[in-house]
């Protein structure tokens, strides 16, 4: 076995195990106050920020530092907000759903359908990129297709559920709907390609050569106060790990807002620059971030005169691939079959990016 | 009893470490704690999403961060 060894002697006072009772208060009982609080604080949100800006520090409505104070006043906090409750009713919606599950509709599939499968699938099934090794040979292992495999690996992160609640409640339904569209478009043509291309062999020799037996599914969650701890836990997790990248994303968009004119980011990413698209996928494709942080970057784009293809392209690029997932594959992908996912999916984003600002 | 926590050492991976030995600790329970960091290792228990949990060669539970009294209901 490897691994640190710990040897621990301990033998604490035993403390009598605290009591597990399930109240009605721990069964969602608490969101009847939480919910009514969220709804208030976030209809009182742009009053108290303008309050803070223009009463508190005495910025004067329509100067360029006021109007760049006041947007991040009351953007930062609203999109933490919906951050936060998106977050929750996504992650109780996932304890229902396990990545077993996906493999089990999985594995008996062939050929186009099994990558279409996969690639909606991919939308709802929880994934986090630090599972992305045990993922990949539990799916090849049961006799998921190699093509649908990689189909999900593309969808999972970058048309992720969250990311698309906070699309549709920041830029409307269209724009969160054609990201969805586009990216299950993208997963499922790229793994269609990796699947027809043969690259079995391609795979690191102990990915099929360990022995591998699927576990049966360990403790199978139950009870609604469980599932609420858990989606609890998960939004903790996710609001804690986010926030950084969705202010910083909010106070460039603040002083872009307040301070550079519209044409200016129109002339670089606007869509008579044709070479915006591919650059804006070749800086997002080594970056990582979770697609929810990105958002707020793509928001301020948008307004300041991006284009959408490029916009979207960029945000495919960022949750979709990353230096540091890539890394991680390697384990199990021979380098020319890391190229030819990295290659594929890629040039997948460009095409998807070309194809809106040529039809918008 | 022996723990064994399988992860590469994601954040998560280390929370599940720091609770289970809480747990045992605050159940006074003695215990080994094992953390299973390579690949191979990880795989060849079937599981597919981390951490996990084995506690003396029972996968408990995988993919989720139990709180310390969920997870001494698990060492029990």
């Amino acid at each position: 076995m490897d691994g640190e060894a710990k040897a621990c002697a301990c033998s604490g006072a035993a403390a009598a195990p605290p009591p597990h009772a399930s109240s009605i208060w721990s069964r969602g009982g608490w969101l009847l106050v939480a919910l009514p609080a969220w709804v208030g604080l976030y209809m009182g949100l742009k009053p108290l920020a303008d309050l803070l800006t223009f009463r508190v520090l005495g910025l004067v409505p329509g100067s360029r530092l006021g109007e760049a104070v006041a947007f991040f006043a009351f953007d930062g906090p609203k999109v933490l907000m919906l951050l936060g409750l998106v977050v929750l009713g996504v992650s109780f919606v996932q304890t229902f759903i396990s990545p077993e599950a996906t493999r089990a509709l999985l594995a008996k599939r062939t050929g186009a359908w099994s990558n279409l499968l996969a690639s909606l699938l991919g939308i709802a099934t929880p994934f986090c990129s630090c599972s992305a090794v045990p993922l990949f040979i539990g799916f090849v292992r049961v006799g998921v297709p190699l093509g649908a495999t990689f189909s999900f690996l593309v969808s999972a992160p970058m048309v992720n559920e969250v990311a698309l609640f906070l699309l549709w409640s920041l830029f409307g339904w269209r724009i969160a709907l054609l990201y969805a569209a586009t990216g299950v478009a993208v997963a499922f043509v790229s793994g269609w390609l990796i699947g027809l291309l043969n690259m079995e062999r391609h795979l690191e020799p102990w990915v099929m050569e360990i022995p591998y037996e699927a576990a049966a599914a360990a403790s199978t969650i139950v009870g609604i106060d469980r599932r609420l701890e858990l989606a609890l836990q998960a939004t903790k997790d996710i609001v804690l790990k986010v926030w950084p990248y969705v202010l910083v994303g909010i106070a460039v968009g603040a002083f872009l807002h307040g301070y550079v004119p519209a044409e200016l980011l129109a002339r670089f990413m606007g869509k008579s620059a044709w070479w915006s698209v591919p650059l804006a996928v070749l800086i997002g494709v080594p970056l990582y971030a979770n697609a929810a942080g990105i958002i707020p970057i793509v928001q301020v784009l948008l307004a300041k005169g991006a284009a959408l293809g490029t916009a979207l392209a960029f945000m495919m690029a960022v949750a979709g691939l990353s230096l540091p997932e890539t890394v991680i594959l390697r384990k199990v992908l021979r380098p020319t079959l890391i190229a030819t996912f990295l290659g594929v999916v890629t040039l997948g984003i460009v095409i998807v990016g070309y194809l809106f600002n040529f039809l918008m | 009893m022996k723990i064994e926590v399988l992860g590469s050492g994601c954040a998560k991976c280390k929370l599940l470490a720091e609770r289970a030995e809480e747990a045992a600790r605050g159940m006074g329970l003695p215990y080994t704690l094992v953390k299973v960091t390579e690949y191979p290792d990880i795989v060849a228990r079937g599981v597919m999403t981390t951490p996990g949990l084995v506690v003396d060669g029972m996968l408990k539970c995988q993919g989720t961060v139990p709180t310390v009294a969920a997870l001494q209901d698990l060492l029990r």
